[in-house]
């Protein structure tokens, strides 16, 4: 257990009455390991500021436990918890300057001055933000805050690094960059890290583990690798992944040889037993409704495939998204050469076995990822 | 800003004109008012040509009011310091006690504490009158009454909740994470207070400050009926210059010089200080 540095536990938060208030925050539980950079990802409102500000004490939590490097924090005040956070609204102290913001937040750990001035240079070299280092917060672009902010928060020696959507403000180029460098920073000290984003490639670039939040219930909590590839429910399939997956409402029919899945307008997507496993089937035939999910880069034309007519046809100059009426809904295909399809056309559509995600109708937590059972 | 035109800037410097002369008109009357005696003030058509004297300012600060019938002892000076020392100390004991509570009503909301906040608000629309009966009452038991400790404890019903009220507003507009952001680098509570707090609302501190001084400053009743001579404020103090043979107008008006001077020099610094807390940080850069 002592590679765990962030233990949570069945931790609540509600603004107001507990019980009654907002219930921001629902049954978290989640334990991050030590060295290991942490994104949570999920829609605006969904309660990831509410959870690292938990973790930095400046919320109280309503219920849970809370421990950090096995110590149970939940009722320490924040300057006992040796935590640092980057704000989602920067909150720079106005009367210093963007050095002294940075310095300050070392001013506790007692380095000697020389050392102190080494770390901002060092830092401010990181983010680009050498040549404001000596002007006053009110005075520098919300860029320029949000990463002097980042600075103030990564030049600590803290034992978690909570990171509230630290590159938000800055343009893609920068943030390409500064993506890589700060990994390296927090990889190379040894840091552990929670990083709360709404930009998926930052997450899968940064993280070695990706937590979906939605509602304030934990989705899933898993490499990026995985939240790609196996959904836990139609949620996170559908929230993880650009450009989003196709979903679609089906029946599911099986005979001793066939599998078949009914979607609206008629379409029959007919496969062989033998392309899911035993169980697979077991589980499928259990249904009555499921939802078939595929992802646009996993979509085949083929000429023998289902119907569906193209709705828009865009070459993005490195791939091309197609979409197209299908089962009374659209779907969404990615291929990398140009098409010369015309709007209106008829397309074969190929799904393949292996590529279907399917979703329980009612809760829907997934039941299969191609031939393997979820 | 905006370019103007030659008109605009006539008719702007006319209205300036016209509104610095309304406000000021009545301050520089009883300024000249105050070097002359009282026939020149009381002559018939008013003039503004007269020979100065400083009789009226002599006569305040060596005590002898000269009267047509004769001299009258009078304790201005005293009643001076006595403003001073009242207001001062009022407002530093509200400054003292109000500053903290204010933050701890701008920080933690708990159950009440909108209750408690607005009955010390509620101080202040209690006519001054009705609270005094019992409260004259209450001194004479607990030997009160004609203190100093006494009259700046009732003061407080003045100073407290406007400093309260005013500094409150402006620990609710600090973003609370400027707050946290300082704490979470390793900071206590109290130096928080103290090193983020405390330097962000300064120029809200002062301005309440300098507002309590001026309402302590001018308070008249509370001193009037608790305190004896010897511990009267100016305000009451000032009581005394009406007397039997008639009204001393030229000592009345350096009388209001003097005590508005404290004040308005108080004013004049704050605002220096308002102005520069204020833009702190957008001139520096
Ligand atoms: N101080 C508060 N009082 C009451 N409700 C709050 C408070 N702070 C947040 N909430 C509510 O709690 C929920 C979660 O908010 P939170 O700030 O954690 O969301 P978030 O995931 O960080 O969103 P965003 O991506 O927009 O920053 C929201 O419904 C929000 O309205
Ligand atoms: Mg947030």
């Amino acid at each position: 257990m002592t590679d765990i540095a962030l233990f949570l536990k069945d931790v609540d938060k509600f603004y107001g009455p507990i019980d009654y208030g907002v219930h921001a925050v629902k049954k978290l539980s989640m334990e991050v390991r030590k060295g290991e950079i942490i994104a949570l990802l999920g829609s605006s409102g969904c309660g990831k500021t509410s959870t690292l500000r938990m973790i930095a004490g400046f919320e109280a939590v309503s219920r849970g436990k809370i421990s950090l490097n096995g110590r149970e924090i939940q009722t320490f005040p924040p300057v006992r918890r040796n935590v640092a956070m980057a704000f989602e609204g920067y909150s720079l102290y106005p009367p210093l300057t963007v050095r002294e913001n940075i310095a300050f937040a070392l001013k506790a750990s007692k380095l000697s001055q020389s050392a102190v001035d080494e770390k901002v240079a060092n830092i401010a070299k990181l983010l680009e933000i050498e040549d404001i280092l000596g002007r006053y917060p009110s005075s520098i672009s919300g860029g320029q805050q949000q990463r002097a902010s980042l600075g103030r928060a990564l030049i600590r020696d803290a034992s978690l690094h909570l990171l509230d959507e630290p590159m938000g403000q800055l343009e893609p180029q920068l943030r390409a960059v500064l993506r890589g460098r700060i990994k390296h920073y927090i990889k190379e000290r040894g840091l552990t890290a929670i990083l709360v984003t709404h930009d998926q490639t930052e997450a899968n670039a940064l993280a070695d583990r990706i937590a979906v939040m939605e509602g304030g219930v934990l989705q899933q909590f898993d490499t990026p690798q995985r939240i790609k590839e196996r959904p836990a429910n139609l949620f996170t399939g559908t929230f993880v992944g650009e450009p989003p997956m196709n979903v679609f409402e089906a029946s599911v029919t099986a005979s001793e040889s066939r599998l078949a899945f009914g979607l609206k307008d008629g379409i029959r997507l007919e496969y062989a037993a033998s392309d899911f496993s035993h169980t697979v089937r077991g589980a499928l035939t259990k249904r009555q409704r499921v939802v078939l999910g595929v992802r646009p880069y996993a979509v085949k034309r083929s000429a023998d495939g289902v119907t569906g007519r193209v709705a828009v046809n865009q070459w993005l100059g490195d791939q091309t998204h197609i979409a197209a009426d299908f089962a009374g809904g659209t779907l969404v295909l990615v291929e990398h050469d140009r098409t010369n399809l015309e709007v209106g056309q008829p397309i074969g559509i190929r799904l393949e076995p292996a590529s279907l995600h399917v979703f329980d109708g009612e809760s829907g937590m997934a039941i299969s990822h191609g031939e393997e059972l979820a | 800003m905006e370019a103007m035109s030659p008109l605009e800037r006539v008719l702007r410097g006319i209205a300036l004109t016209l509104v610095v002369v309304f406000f000021m008109f009545p301050i520089v009357w009883i300024l000249l008012m105050s070097f002359q005696t009282n026939e020149t003030i009381l002559r018939i058509p008013p003039s503004v040509v007269f020979t100065p004297t400083l009789d009226n300012y002599a006569a305040l600060i060596t005590g002898k009011l000269q009267t047509a019938a004769g001299t009258l002892d009078i304790a201005f000076m005293r009643n001076l310091g006595n403003s001073v020392f009242l207001s001062v100390v009022s407002v530093a004991v509200a400054l003292l006690l109000g500053v903290p509570a204010a933050y701890a009503f701008a920080r933690h909301k708990f159950k009440g504490s909108e209750d408690i906040a607005f009955t010390l608000l509620s101080f202040r629309f209690a006519p001054p009158l009705l609270v005094l009966l019992p409260l004259t009452q209450y001194f004479q038991w607990l030997g009160l009454s004609n203190t100093y400790f006494g009259l700046i404890w009732v003061y407080q019903l003045i100073c407290l909740p406007l400093i309260l009220w005013i500094v409150r507003g402006y620990f609710e507009d600090i973003s609370a994470d400027v707050e946290y952001a300082y704490r979470i680098a390793g900071h206590s509570w109290f130096a928080t207070f103290r090193k983020i707090a405390l330097p962000l609302a300064g120029p809200g501190i002062a301005a309440a400050g300098l507002l309590a001084f001026i309402f302590a400053w001018n308070n008249f009743v509370f001193a009037l009926v608790l305190a004896s001579a010897d511990k009267q404020p100016v305000t009451v103090g000032a009581l005394a210059f009406v007397t039997a043979s008639g009204i001393q107008y030229g000592q009345i008006a350096a009388a209001i010089v003097l005590s508005i001077t404290p004040t308005l020099a108080l004013a004049l610094y704050a605002q220096r200080y308002l102005v520069e807390g204020l833009s702190l940080g957008a001139v520096k850069g």
